[in-house]
């Protein structure tokens, strides 16, 4: 990927501290192209005149604050972004205090945490900020002491001229460097990979004590003097209308300060219709909560139900498809000159985020102006929408960026801090708006359900060389919604000649959302799963059937626009995986024991394998899951990537357990005790997390992992058992984790 | 993993009252509205009838008294993270299935969300607040601290005092009383293995 600084019209702006240090900021122009592909508005342009503001302070003691730019929800970025900056300014980690920066993408360009994409996009430019710091600390150095700067070197926070051993700390240096002017970004001088002393260095995370003391602040903790309390009932079906409620006895409740519909806006992104109760405390509003009663307009979406959904699906799918996705040669005529044809049909359910921390935000409108503290993920976009909402400009509203118990994209969605808002337009006072548990799972923005149908042609020697993918998603009926289409190639589209993968829409009001590795997480089940029918019709190893259609001679797209398989990445994975699962040992498993193997071709370059023990009574044990990343040229905290992708793969095996049901428009889960996520009991005995390095920028690890995990347990599963595993939840297929 | 398939054995965990059971047959708000509802009269040997007002409820909590003025159905979490400011556990779904509010109440772990302020009165009550002696973690935050055993941490405060409640019972649980110990916290990052190693690290925890 790359985001070459000059291309964003990087600079760097100094400012004085008033004597007692210096600020360096950077400025560059959001988003790139990757960014752009999951928001649903453009981010606002950077305004014409910027505020004086800080990436980087050092105080004439030495104390180095660096800002933290990014939403941290528990992936660490929190601390992995500033250790970039860190090294190379070349200050000491444990000099350094890192503070959460406030929203302000003309200072800190994009805040925005999804898709993986922190760190890519950061990379460049957070190194450069910390190397054009550095570099002007040793310009003040060489001014002082009339050298050439170089003939300087730097070390943990200081200058040195070796020539003749002086040395000056960085803080007594701060007067000097806010009187100089900034390097050009793009020309600074970056660290050689081997001169690393913080990034690729396990580090400990900023929030680690805090949390372990439970003096960390998430954004359920957060309070303000003054604050009241407020709970909103949205309609239990999606996209409903509050028409009345008995407002006058809710607001005669004990501490109850006001009570009032709010109408609504008509897109499924936006403000839902609902009843608010504002409280002088969390547990009065929660009371008086349970005596509301509301008459709900609960509109079209009340007749929806999963039923209905599967036979509609069956229907679409007997049907031509409305939408392309890749179209390659004609797959239809293939089929007749292929030696064997099979089919296979597979199912995945909608699902809910299930984030640890539940829904809430905090607002105060005042005089026109509002200030928030959301746990968002896009809290730009955010802003947009609640400006766009209340009808004031961006400008009047401020937004503190609050740490997230988990969000797993749940909240890259805006609609309970456009709720927050709302209420608080209406309420002389800050408002902390709290959902419950069953506002989540009853009020989430749900990954899409899916059935697909797919038909192999395969050659005789057993590899595909005609292939017709059909499916159906959600949406509006003639698009997809969000994150309920592919949004990266598959293997083995773009090297079987006559290729052809298509889909059909139900329109929906289920509202579709970003779930961790949106668009991959339920289809890379199907396709792996799939291959893996294939390899074991043909009668080949699953590694090597794979590593023979990667190899295979590659199709151009007749759409120039398609992206491709990086296929040289997806082998490289591959093969690691087979040597240190020792895949190719022919060590003979126990009964009842197997192992399956699946991959991640895009978006992320993975290769997984499960190995399980299957009870007679269909209890899936996973014994050890081992997974190669290609993460590019490097790991910024090892420990922490380690932890994330060890944490991916369990929430894996909770997307193979879990399901949301749809019934009269509304979902029929309501609680984690209907939603179990896996516990203690049931996560991998052992997990084997390996890097390999490439010369590619680094990757982000928020979602790659994932969608590998669930077909190789799956395809592990048929290894131990013969049974294949087609539809999701697995209790649809009789198995479940021991 | 079935839907509304309850966990096996809670008897690690050491509820007073089978806190799975209890939510099954009766939920929070039943239960609460027995305490709202004693008459004096009917059961002279009972406690004396309080609420449905505000009353005063007096409490232990890390050593030290915390007075309040609240209605007696109100949780024994929503009264120390909303009305004594006391906020290191969490509030993740106010029916006893995910672990994030467990405190330990007079040696035993509790869903504080299913459990009323009111009852434990002349207990005492432990939070991850007042786990730390001064700037000194307790060995399972140490633990957890050394082996980074969380990423967003919102589940850490309940996973700990369960593990403090699970080592003060068993100082060297078997991985199978640390699993079962340990089964009634949920963790959505999936830190489960290095939470294992780090509750299997502790070493100190005196046995209560």
């Amino acid at each position: 990927m790359g985001m070459p600084a000059s291309s964003r019209r990087s600079f760097l702006r100094v400012t004085a501290l008033g004597g007692t240090g210096v600020l360096l900021a950077l400025h560059f122009d959001p988003p790139d192209s990757m960014l752009a592909q999951e928001v649903r508005r453009p981010i606002a342009p950077f305004p014409a005149a910027m505020p004086p503001s800080a990436f980087i302070s050092v105080a004439v003691d030495g104390t180095v604050t660096i800002m933290a730019k990014n939403p941290e929800m528990g992936q660490g970025i929190r601390t992995s972004l500033p250790m970039i900056i860190a090294d190379e300014l070349d200050v000491d980690w444990k000099d350094v205090t890192v503070v959460q920066a406030a929203l302000d993408e003309g200072r800190y360009g994009p805040q925005r945490s999804g898709g993986s994409t922190s760190t890519p996009t950061n990379w460049d430019p957070l190194r450069r900020v910390g190397a054009a710091g550095r570099a002007m600390f040793v310009a003040a150095a060489a001014e002082t002491w009339g050298v050439p700067a170089g003939e300087l070197t730097t070390a943990s926070g200081t200058v040195r001229h070796p020539a003749t051993n002086r040395t000056a700390t960085y803080g007594s240096l701060a007067a000097k460097v806010a009187t100089l002017a900034a390097p050009p970004l793009a020309t600074v001088t970056l660290k050689d990979p081997k001169d690393y002393r913080i990034i690729g260095t396990s580090t400990r995370g900023v929030d680690l004590h805090g949390v372990v003391t439970g003096t960390t602040v998430f954004s359920i903790d957060m309070t303000v003097p003054g604050m009241v309390w407020a709970v909103y009932q949205k309609c239990p079906v999606f996209m409903g209308k509050a028409v009345s409620a008995n407002l006058e006895q809710i607001k005669a409740m004990p501490g109850v300060r006001d009570a009032f519909i709010l109408e609504g806006t008509r897109n499924l992104g936006g403000l839902h219709g609902g009843v608010a109760i504002v409280a002088d405390s969390y547990w009065q509003a929660a009371t008086a909560r349970k005596a509301l009663k509301v008459v709900w307009d609960e509109g079209e979406a009340a007749q929806e139900s999963s039923a209905g959904f599967d036979r509609r699906a069956a229907e679409l799918l007997q049907l031509p498809a409305t939408l392309v996705v890749r179209n390659d040669g004609d797959a239809d005529k293939a089929f007749q000159s292929a030696a064997t044809v099979l089919e296979g049909r597979y199912a995945f359910p909608f699902l809910s985020h299930a984030q640890m921390e539940p829904t809430n935000c905090l607002a105060h409108f005042k005089d026109g102006t509002l200030e928030l503290w959301t746990p968002g993920q896009a809290p730009g976009q955010g802003r947009s929408e609640i400006a766009e909402l209340l009808g004031i400009p961006e400008a009047s509203i401020r937004v503190h960026l609050m740490k997230g118990g988990g969000c797993f994209g749940r909240r890259l969605d805006n609609d309970f801090a456009l709720e927050a808002a709302a209420i608080a337009r209406r309420v002389d006072a800050p408002v902390k708006l709290m959902w419950t548990r069953e506002d989540d799972m009853g009020h989430d923005h749900y990954r899409a359900a899916n059935v697909h149908h797919l038909k192999a042609g395969l050659d005789a020697s057993g590899q595909p060389v005609a292939w017709k993918h059909q499916f159906v998603s959600f949406g509006d009926g003639r698009q997809f919604g969000r994150a309920a289409g592919v949004p990266v190639p598959l293997m083995p589209g773009g090297f079987v000649a006559d290729y052809n993968m298509s889909a059909s829409v139900i329109a929906s009001g289920v509202p579709l959302g970003s779930l961790r590795a949106p668009g991959l997480n339920g289809i890379s089940f199907v396709n792996q799963c799939f291959l893996d029918e294939l390899a074991h019709s043909a009668g080949k190893d699953p590694i090597d059937y794979r590593l023979a259609c990667l190899r295979a001679r590659r199709i151009r797209s007749s759409n120039p626009n398609d992206p491709e398989v990086d296929a040289e990445r997806t082998i490289a994975v591959l093969e690691a995986v087979a040597e240190r699962s020792g895949w190719r040992s022919g060590k003979a498993l126990a009964a009842g024991v197997g192992r399956g193997v699946a991959l991640l071709e895009s978006h992320g370059w993975v290769a997984t394998v499960a190995e399980v023990r299957v009870d007679k009574d269909r209890a899936i044990h996973v014994n050890k899951i081992w997974t190669v990343l290609d993460q590019g040229s490097q790991v910024i905290n090892p420990r922490a990537a380690v932890n994330m992708v060890e944490g991916g793969i369990i929430e894996a095996m909770s997307h193979m357990g879990w399901e949301i049901t749809i019934a009269n428009g509304r979902a029929v889960q309501t609680n984690f005790h209907q939603y179990q996520p896996v516990r203690m009991p049931q996560a991998p005995a052992e997990i084997d997390v390996h890097f390999l390095r490439s010369n590619h920028t680094p990757w982000g690890l928020g979602e790659p992992m994932l969608p590998p995990v669930l077909p190789a347990i799956a395809n592990a599963v048929f290894a131990a058992t013969g049974q294949r595993i087609r539809t999701l939840p697995l209790s649809k297929s009789g198995f479940r984790f021991a | 993993m079935a839907p509304n398939d309850e966990h096996p054995d809670k008897s690690e965990r050491g509820s007073a009252v089978s806190r799975r059971a209890f939510l099954k047959t009766a939920g929070v708000s039943s239960l609460a509205a027995s305490v709202v509802g004693v008459e004096v009269g009917a059961q002279p040997a009972g406690p004396p009838m309080v609420g449905p007002g505000e009353t005063a409820v007096h409490l232990m909590v890390n050593g030290k008294r915390v007075d309040l003025q609240i209605e007696p159905r109100v949780t024994l979490l929503n009264a120390l993270r909303n009305h004594a400011d006391i906020t290191g556990n969490k509030r993740g779904c106010d029916r006893g299935a995910c672990g994030a509010c467990t405190m330990i109440v007079d040696g035993r772990a509790v869903y504080s969300c299913s459990t009323l302020a009111i009852e434990v009165q002349g207990k005492q009550v432990r939070t991850v607040d007042g786990l730390a002696v001064g700037n000194k973690l307790h060995p399972v935050q140490q633990a957890f601290y050394d082996h980074d055993a969380l990423m967003c941490g919102f589940c850490t405060p309940g996973f700990i005092m369960a593990s403090v409640a699970l080592l003060e019972k068993h100082p060297t649980p078997t991985p199978t009383q640390l699993r079962k110990g340990l089964d009634g916290n949920i963790c959505r990052c999936g830190t489960f293995k290095r939470i294992r190693e780090a509750v299997a690290s502790v070493k100190g925890v005196p046995h209560v």
